[in-house]
């Protein structure tokens, strides 16, 4: 029996009528231990996914389960790492962490809890900044330290939601790498949520392309059969990741909406712009612009 | 259902305040201070004032809303010298550094000056005019008082325009007046009517403190006059109309706003 | 054929009060009539600051500018410009935000005609009928595809676009790289892209350069694409080049872009650059040997 498991979950939003569906015929399984990646456009309903796993929101129809029991409600087996890190700003980074680690364990001793905050703190490397507070951190070490928090509270399953999007593109790199590390340290269950398939390769055993919504479906599930620790640039030599990427890719652009091929006969000008280097001449100008031929009509779809 | 409800409640919800305000009103007029009316004893003073609104039998014995009339007509000739003043300063302001530096501390010495202390001067430079004395050293306080948040405000709009759409300005090689009515105008109108909407709250404030002391007709004029006869209930009658008019016209300019908001 | 744009030795110093901060130095870049070049870099490599310096937003410390024959002074509508944020006017509706540059460039045309170009190009990215939506109702790819319209619209000289995907997500991105691919095929115009997306530089170029770490940054490594155009995702995906080219991008972004060719000798790994000029093409320039004087 799978250990996450989503079944013909459908969710929408707005009342009768003006009713838009999200997700629709949602069926996941994961196994205990897993790293599955959710790949799709924004706005596509990658985060009302996410929620239903978290028991903020609960589906229309259909069952998330998780261990065989139905989630009904957020709970602390399964921590979630937000976009916008959620870090409260009058806390440091270790006080972040501890006020976490007292909901989840409140009755270990003090000594306890603040070992198992430093050593959190040390996973992410940011043992130097732990009595920061989160506006004398950059983007990037929020983020670790919202990892280290979701870590912390010891969840059964961890649910990344675009954990990274928010960040430049070489802090993402050192970020992925760092994810990547941990994980194969301690091997939790996660879900990874993002818009990007290279991330989704690069991290995950599993990797699900969601199509372009209304009413968005899960694609087929690729195996990233790509050994560990693997490496992003000698990646691109390995024939199956070019496999992957290109059916990641392909899946995701043919989902998008079609255009509705509507030809229409547009008119332009064939004329060419005046030299604003020039001053404009206030009399005796020329009136007209210069034409290199005639009007082009050109026919385009749209 | 419970849509209903709600309504019914931010409905009804007011009127439990208004209640409870006029209660601690009787309540005081009955125990600490016996010289001020009750709510029934105002109503019974202030009810030709309100059920004849137009009426003119003196000077200073007129409809209360006819009082009003001629304080927002004072108002609106001082508030609108504000903003023809007060819109170009902060638009210098905001543009040129050295106009800033320049002109900026006196602003900042000259703001928080009340209008009590502006209306003598604003006699004083209008002396040489005669019987407009008064009406001029009115306008001139008011127009002096309520054009700093328009100065203000304009100026921080136009500081605070995105220097992107300044860099489009620029690549389209859009020419001055151009820049002023596509970009600059346009980017600063919602700070500008903040500015107004400010302005003319404060406008109405000191109508009231100016027309106490020249004595002219108007709400605030009345107050004074309603005072000085000992006829306590007529000044609540005048303060009441003060609130409610201020309260229409910050509504008001609140739907301007709203409706020259372009960001 | 001969050089279009001609970058000469562009600098660019800030002062600070810590002393002066040198941005760029002694940047040199040639660019052919209708070539698509990429620059290439982390952030904070300069590549965003010679982009503005070409488009005349930022004056050079030193050095000049030539585009067709004639040194730049100052930004104007000759250059179409993408930017990262689609800088939209928000209180015009999508078409006036593409009337203003239109009416600026083309202001001897009739209305009639200004507004036809406005509406061609606006229906070309596929907004045809978003046209007299406000910037605030339309997503950020929508947004973007209304700042290529206008940039397009002006009938160019050259196009410079700066990180123009850079706010998209990875997807959105695909799409509208090849929204502007098929605009820009059209009349090929000469255009100059900065962007740190190792895909869309192989997407879209004739030719990456790889800026290296700055400040005084300065060129690390050319690489030419030379998939045959028209350019299809698909098609370029499965080139034999791609993923060759790909790691050869990526392995400089990670590993060599702290090296600086000019000062620590460190010759560039000549297997590394493919050689696949066309005859005559280059013939002034010997491959794998950075067309720029590097001289800081």
């Amino acid at each position: 029996m799978p250990f996450l498991e989503l079944k013909e979950v459908t969710k929408g939003f707005g009342a009768n009528g003006s009713r838009t569906e999200v997700l629709r015929n949602i069926n996941l399984q994961i196994e205990e231990g897993e790293f599955v990646a959710i790949v799709g456009y924004s706005g596509a309903g990658k985060t009302t996914l996410i929620n239903m796993i978290s028991g903020l929101a609960s589906p229309d129809s259909g069952q998330v389960s998780l261990g065989g029991k139905p989630i009904t409600g957020p709970a602390k087996d399964r921590g979630i790492v937000f976009q916008n890190y959620s870090l409260l700003p009058w806390l440091t980074v270790s006080e972040n962490i501890l006020l976490a680690v007292d909901q989840v364990f409140p009755d270990w001793p003090p000594e306890k809890k603040s070992h198992h905050v430093a050593s959190h703190v040390a996973k992410v490397n940011l043992s130097h900044a732990r009595d920061k507070r989160p506006a004398e951190l950059s983007g990037g070490m929020r983020q670790r330290v919202s990892v280290a928090r979701a870590l912390a509270m010891d969840p059964q399953v961890l649910l990344l939601d675009e954990p990274l999007s928010a960040l430049d593109a070489l802090t993402r790199a050192t970020l992925q790498d760092e994810i990547s590390r941990i994980w194969q340290d301690n091997r939790k269950t996660v879900v990874l949520i993002t818009n990007d398939p290279d991330e989704g390769i690069y991290l995950a055993d599993r990797i699900i392309p969601l199509s372009a919504g209304p009413g968005a479906t899960l694609g087929p599930s690729i195996p990233v059969d790509l050994h560990r620790p693997r490496d992003r640039k000698t990646l691109n030599q390995l024939t199956r990741f070019k496999e992957i990427r290109s059916q990641v890719i392909d899946y995701l652009l043919a989902s998008a909406p079609k255009r509705t091929e509507v030809q229409k006969t547009l008119i332009l000008p064939d004329i060419e712009p005046e030299d604003l280097s020039i001053p404009k001449p206030l009399m005796g100008g020329r009136k007209q612009p210069i034409r290199r031929g005639d009007i082009r009509r050109e026919s385009v779809e749209i | 259902m419970s849509n209903t409800l709600e309504k019914l409640k931010t409905a009804l919800l007011p009127l439990v305040g208004f209640a409870a305000a006029l209660t601690l009103w009787q309540a005081l007029s009955m125990t600490v201070s016996p010289d001020l009316p009750t709510p029934m004893k105002t109503w019974e003073e202030s009810r030709e004032y309100v059920f004849k609104p137009f009426a003119k039998r003196g000077e200073m014995d007129q409809g209360i809303l006819r009082f009003t009339w001629y304080s927002l007509i004072l108002v609106a000739k001082g508030y609108a010298i504000a903003l023809i003043i007060g819109t170009p300063i902060g638009f210098l302001l905001g543009l040129s550094k050295g106009f800033h530096s320049i002109f900026d501390p006196i602003i900042q010495i000259l703001r928080p000056v009340s209008p009590l202390a502006w209306l003598p001067l604003g006699l004083v430079l209008f002396l040489s005019a005669g019987k407009q004395a008064s009406e001029l050293g009115a306008l001139f306080t008011i127009a002096i008082c309520s054009m700093w948040p328009t100065v203000l405000n304009t100026a921080v709009g136009v500081r605070s325009i995105p220097q992107d759409y300044i860099n489009v300005a620029r690549a389209l090689k859009l020419s001055k007046a151009q820049t002023l009515m596509k970009v600059l105008l346009p980017a600063t109108l919602p700070y500008m009517f903040t500015g107004y909407r400010l302005s003319l709250g404060i406008a109405w404030l000191v109508i009231v403190a100016a027309e106490m002391l020249t004595g002219k007709p108007g709400v605030g004029g009345f107050l004074w006059q309603e005072y000085n006869a000992l006829n306590y209930a007529r000044i609540i009658l005048c303060i009441l109309t003060i609130g409610f008019v201020g309260f229409i016209l910050d509504r008001l300019m609140g739907l301007v706003e709203k409706r020259f908001k372009t960001a | 054929m001969s050089e279009y744009l001609i970058i000469d030795n562009l600098t660019k110093i800030y002062p600070t009060p810590k002393g002066p901060s040198i941005i760029v130095k002694d940047f040199n870049l040639r660019i052919k009539k209708g070539e698509f070049v990429t620059l290439i870099g982390h952030s904070g490599c300069g590549k965003s600051t010679v982009l503005s310096m070409v488009a005349g937003l930022n004056p050079a410390t030193d050095g000049g500018i030539i585009l067709a024959g004639r040194e730049l002074a100052g930004a104007g509508p000759d250059r179409g410009i993408v930017f990262q944020s689609p800088c939209l006017l928000p209180w015009f509706t999508a078409l006036e935000n593409v009337r203003l540059g239109v009416d600026q460039a083309f202001y001897t045309a009739s209305r009639t005609e200004r507004h036809q170009i406005a509406e061609y190009y606006l229906t070309v990215v596929g907004l045809g009928d978003a046209a007299n939506k406000k910037p605030a109702e339309l997503s950020q790819g929508m947004r973007q595809r209304v700042g290529i319209a206008r940039a397009f619209a002006l009938s160019p000289k050259m196009l410079l676009l700066d990180e123009p995907f850079g706010m998209l997500d990875s997807l959105t991105r695909f799409e509208l790289q090849q929204v502007l691919i098929d605009l820009w095929r059209r009349d090929r115009k000469t255009a100059l892209m900065v962007t740190h997306d190792v895909d869309e530089a192989l997407f879209l170029s004739d030719r990456v350069i790889c800026m290296t770490n700055g400040p005084e940054a300065e060129v690390g490594e050319i690489l030419e694409v030379t998939f045959p155009r028209p350019r299809i995702r698909k098609e370029v995906l499965n080139h034999p080049d791609y993923y060759r080219l790909r790691e050869t991008l990526i392995s400089f972004l990670n590993e060599r872009s702290d090296l600086r060719p000019s000062r620590d000798k460190v010759g560039v790994e000549q297997n590394n650059i493919p050689h696949r000029n066309e005859p005559g093409d280059h013939a002034n320039r010997p491959p794998s040997t950075p067309a720029m004087a590097l001289t800081s």
